[in-house]
């Protein structure tokens, strides 16, 4: 076995919730990057993928646990260590060329040496021509080679990429990650180990050696699977669509919350995160898996294709079918539950009426949204008053995110209503006018 | 061609430069040599009792000029610099944010005139037997009226870095010095220069008040466009007045062309993509610059310097040193701070009452309170009428965009003319007809501050998304509707900001506009302005200091409640 490079030694990390108690975002994470390996962390957004990046990067502070790099520990960022950035980070008012030279010119390489670097970093990632741009003038995908450019320039020894690929256009990305593997396959790169964060499952398959796959509440890693297939690899072949097939289940199986592998109904408490699943594109969806050629069965990666959403979102959507009992997973398969069928085929009334029964019943969030409606004399209640209870559990971002859903969903089904304005929540008016 | 060259001498082939710099280097040495001349009579010797004569004779005025703008621009360029610190520290040390940006927020409210009393004595005891003392003192004046803003802006630019360009920087490791140069200042610089901007033609609506010093019993007049209208004012003489203004008129096409219009084009590289486009600056300046070969070298000296010093001051370990080890933080020492600061905050306040009470009584602080009132019922009032007057004129220029760009220029040299010029005039005219000071004194006060309130209106109609602009001619909104569905929403979050800074402005301006002298005539308007400037005139510390006191909560509390408030709201619900 090769010697590790970065090592988390029951690392976790904490953040303090809305009544000064520490929820923990990551705990007990055991992992070693070794030399030699890309490894891909894939997971549901939440479930603190990007922090352990951002630890690996020393750039923020573990809260327990032992960080190390070449077996010394690591307290902040390390000259060996770089990193791509999802929206890139480009420093717009610096010419392409400065912006590679950036890593450079902090250590103090002089100028001559620095040029003559970054100019073969710009040749390498296939920039030539551009030094003299700015970040402004280049398309998205010309941007991320700059980030990458300027990544490698320092000769880094490990390489960490923060969704990388997942700001740019489908065909872009992929492009940009051929040329990256080819690099590392053709080892044109000083750098000796990757860590990739993704939320595509493809190209998780398609690059790692290793994938890993985040559980949330707390985070941590919840399954390891060794990819080896020999590089390089074919997205059609056999071995790449059953190694996606096998994480689409990986990922599915045991829902969002629990991490046990189990295929029983997920059932939520009142504080969770929801899935981030609009309900029209839960309409769309459940009306694709009842149609030919799904016919109420579906594999994830064909539904992937034929919906064109992201894993990401196609995982939210799955939750969200199974958390209403629409569909349930069996494998890597969703298939439709009888009420499913029955929604697909309601008219609109209908519809609504199916999915506020559902949600009562399933969501505590807008049941207890809900509820407190029906007992408030007034028919309102303030939005701030769920944020603060979702807020005990969840960081503020999250619980936002929470209840947008919640609202959207509530909204939906009819069971009540939202000035954004005023941010108040209140019944709708036909439920309104029924109760007085 | 490179071969060929290689046979003539390298002085003949280099030293010509280009026709370009042919016109532009005589230009910049005789500029360096205007202010190397205005420097050398700022340290000349002086005594206090020594009479500088200040003649109103139109030959002097461009002399006066020169060394009013060497003035503003020596406490422009410390305004940079404090704001560049303000800023580092607050965005570095959580504790500096906590004391200094409170700090920084009360000291923006007070009125400048407030300050120049009490630091001149200081200044020239710091510079015995010479000018430059006195100098200084009207220097901080200038100063005091330019650096809160821009200090805020820096401060807020420094703030919202995105975090992932911060993260960067870190990954990198840049010290504090590259990341300053690299990242915050080049983020923060084109709302600086925008302060910048706005904080130069603030400065000159005080120069009359800082070049003409009142201290023990004496008047020292520095020479300056300041005196010259001073000066004017006292002896009555229009004619002066006339030619004051249009030296300023000149003054400041001169500084907006050579100076800020270069500076604005040239940090159009600056503009954050995110922040959407701007309509690009031109100078023919910058243009011109960039053309030419020796004279831009020159101006390359500096980034060069630049350079290496950000390879001299680099973190010299990195994450794996035990140096990088994290402080251990405790919450104790946090709380600690809070009640230290807490006790000094309550130790300020009783002595300020115990201070009160003893030089001023209570009864004196009602009569002030009562006139603070009245200055604000006069600012709310001129603000809402601006409002009414400009709202409409803005948003038909801003919503033609060939007449919002050919305005634009125009109305930047309206925001930097000095209102106070006017004020002779409105004085004559008052006296003349008889009219009500305490009313017809009042528009004076939002003279030179209207122009943000317009500015922003236009810069607001003509960013309202052009689909939306097409929905409503498609729906024939028309007449009221028209104004409250769709104009009026889509320009309120800048007329706010417009807002709060005429009524800041008009606010500080009551000071001068309150209190207008014309030889020996004086109109006084009772308000709070008219306090200060009355007690200011008299010398009565105490009372300057209560006036001072009192404006200063006014403010804050129309910030804290009103504006502050406003502002939130329409950065919450009121955008596109």
């Amino acid at each position: 076995m090769n010697a590790s490079l970065v090592e988390l030694k029951d690392v976790g990390k904490d953040f303090l919730g809305a009544d000064g108690t520490a929820r923990a975002v990551l705990s007990g994470v055991n992992f070693a990057l070794r030399e030699g390996e890309i490894v891909a962390l894939l997971g549901p957004s939440g479930s603190g993928k990007s922090t352990m990046l951002r630890i690996m990067a020393g750039l923020i502070p573990a809260d327990c646990g032992e960080v190390l790099y070449r077996g010394l520990p690591l307290y902040g960022p390390a000259d060996g260590i770089s990193m791509v950035f999802q929206s890139f980070a480009l420093f717009p008012w610096l010419t392409v060329q400065k912006n590679v030279e950036l890593g450079l010119e902090s250590k103090g390489v002089p100028e001559r040496e620095r040029n003559e670097r970054a100019q073969a970093a710009i040749d390498l990632i296939g920039l030539s021509g551009f030094e003299g741009a700015l970040p402004r003038e280049l398309s998205g995908g010309m941007r991320q080679r700059v980030g990458i450019a300027r990544a490698l320039v320092v000769q880094p020894e490990v390489l960490l990429m923060d969704e990388a690929f997942s700001a740019l256009d489908v065909l872009t990305g992929e492009r940009l990650r051929e040329d990256i593997m080819e690099l590392w396959d053709t080892r044109r790169l000083s750098t000796k180990a990757m860590l990739v964060v993704s939320h595509n499952i493809e190209e998780a398959v398609m690059m790692a050696d290793r994938v890993l796959v985040f559980g949330a509440d707390p985070g941590r890693i919840r399954e390891e699977l060794p990819v080896r297939l020999t590089r390089p690899r074919d997205v059609e072949s056999n071995q790449v669509r059953a190694l996606v097939d096998s994480v689409y289940e990986l990922m599915t199986v045991g829902g969002i919350r629990h991490g046990r592998v189990t295929e029983k109904e997920i059932k939520l408490r009142l504080g969770d995160r929801l899935p981030a699943a609009e309900s029209s594109r839960m309409e769309a969806i459940v009306e694709l898996l009842a149609d030919e050629p799904f016919r109420g069965r579906a594999d994830l990666p064909m539904l992937a294709e034929e919906s064109g959403l992201d894993d990401k979102e196609l995982l939210d959507v799955t939750t969200a079918l199974t958390l209403l009992s629409f569909a349930h997973l069996d494998g890597g398969d969703i298939i439709l539950t009888p009420l499913g069928r029955e929604f697909a085929q309601a008219d609109q009334t209908q519809r609504k009426t199916i999915f506020g029964r559902q949600l009562i019943e399933n969501v505590p969030l807008v049941a207890y949204i809900r509820h407190g409606l029906d007992q408030d004399p007034s028919g309102d209640l303030p939005e701030q008053m769920f944020l603060k209870l979702l807020s005990y559990r969840l960081t503020e971002s999250e619980a936002e995110a929470a209840l947008r859903v919640a609202v959207e969903w509530g909204r939906y089904a009819d069971l009540f209503a939202y000035d954004y304005t005023k941010g108040v929540i209140h019944l709708p008016d036909a439920a309104e006018a029924a109760a007085k | 061609m490179p071969e060929k060259r290689q046979f003539v001498p390298r002085i003949i082939v280099e030293a010509a430069g280009n026709r370009w710099d042919l016109i532009l280097l005589p230009l910049v040495l005789a500029v360096i040599v205007l202010l190397g001349y205005g420097g050398a009579q700022m340290a000349r010797p002086y005594h206090l009792g020594e009479t500088l004569t200040i003649s109103l004779d139109p030959v002097y005025l461009p002399y006066y000029l020169l060394r009013t703008t060497l003035r503003m621009f020596l406490a422009l360029a410390g305004s940079v610099v404090f704001s560049c610190v303000f800023a580092v520290l607050t965005t570095r040390y959580k504790l500096a944010e906590r004391i200094l940006v409170p700090l920084l927020d009360i000291l923006q409210s007070i009125p400048v005139l407030g300050f120049l009393s009490i630091t001149v004595t200081a200044f020239i005891a710091l510079f015995p037997g010479n000018l430059l003392g006195v100098e200084c003192a009207a220097i901080f004046a200038i100063f005091t009226s330019q650096a809160w803003n821009m200090a805020f802006s820096a401060y807020q630019g420094f703030r919202t870095v995105p975090p992932e360009l911060n993260e960067a920087a870190s990954i990198f490791r840049l010290s504090q010095w590259q990341r300053f140069w690299r990242l915050q200042l080049p983020f923060a610089t084109p709302g600086l220069l925008w302060n910048m901007m706005m904080s130069m033609s603030g400065g000159w609506f005080f120069v009359v008040a800082s070049e003409a010093i009142s201290v023990s019993n004496q008047n020292i007049k520095l020479p300056g466009v300041g005196s010259y209208i001073a000066l004017a004012i006292e002896q009555r003489d229009l004619g002066a007045i006339g030619w004051a203004i249009a030296g300023m008129l000149v003054g400041v096409l001169l500084y907006d062309q050579l100076f800020f219009r270069p500076l604005l084009a040239w940090a159009d590289k600056f503009r954050f993509e995110e922040m959407g486009s701007a309509t690009a600056q031109h100078s023919w300046l910058l243009d011109f610059l960039q053309r030419t070969e020796r004279t831009r070298r020159l101006f390359g000296l500096l980034p060069r310097l630049l350079d290496r010093s950000l390879g001299q001051f680099r973190l010299r370990f990195d994450g794996t040193s035990v140096r990088s080890q994290p402080a251990a933080r405790g919450r104790v020492s946090e709380r600690v701070t809070d009640a230290a600061l807490a006790a000094l905050v309550f130790y300020a306040l009783w002595m300020l009452g115990s201070f009160i009470h003893a030089e001023v009584g209570w009864a004196e602080v009602g009569r002030v309170l009562v006139l603070g009132c009245y200055t604000m019922i006069r600012v709310v009032l001129l603000i809402a009428l601006a409002a009414l007057v400009w709202i409409p004129v803005g948003v038909r220029i801003g919503m033609n965009p060939r007449l919002a760009e050919r305005s634009q220029a125009i109305l930047q040299f309206l925001a930097a003319f000095p209102a106070n010029l006017m004020f002779p005039v409105a004085v004559v005219v008052l006296v003349r007809f008889k009219l009500n000071a305490d009313i017809w004194l009042s528009p004076l006060m939002i003279l030179g501050t209207q122009w943000y309130l317009l500015f922003n209106v236009i810069a607001g109609a003509s960013t309202i998304p052009t689909e939306l602009r097409y929905a409503a001619q498609n729906l024939q909104l028309e007449g009221s509707l028209r104004w409250r569905r769709y104009i009026l929403p889509a320009i309120f979050p800048s007329f706010v900001t417009g807002a709060i800074t005429a009524s800041g402005g008009s606010w500080n301006a009551s000071i001068v506009a309150e209190y207008v002298t014309w030889g020996d005539t004086t109109l006084e308007a009772h308000g709070i302005g008219s306090y200060i400037a009355e007690m200011t005139a008299k010398g009565d510390f105490p009372r300057i200091a209560l006036g001072i006191a009192v404006m200063c909560i006014f403010v804050m509390g129309f910030n804290h409640f009103l504006w502050r408030r406003l502002y939130r709201m329409t950065e919450e619900r009121l955008h596109f």
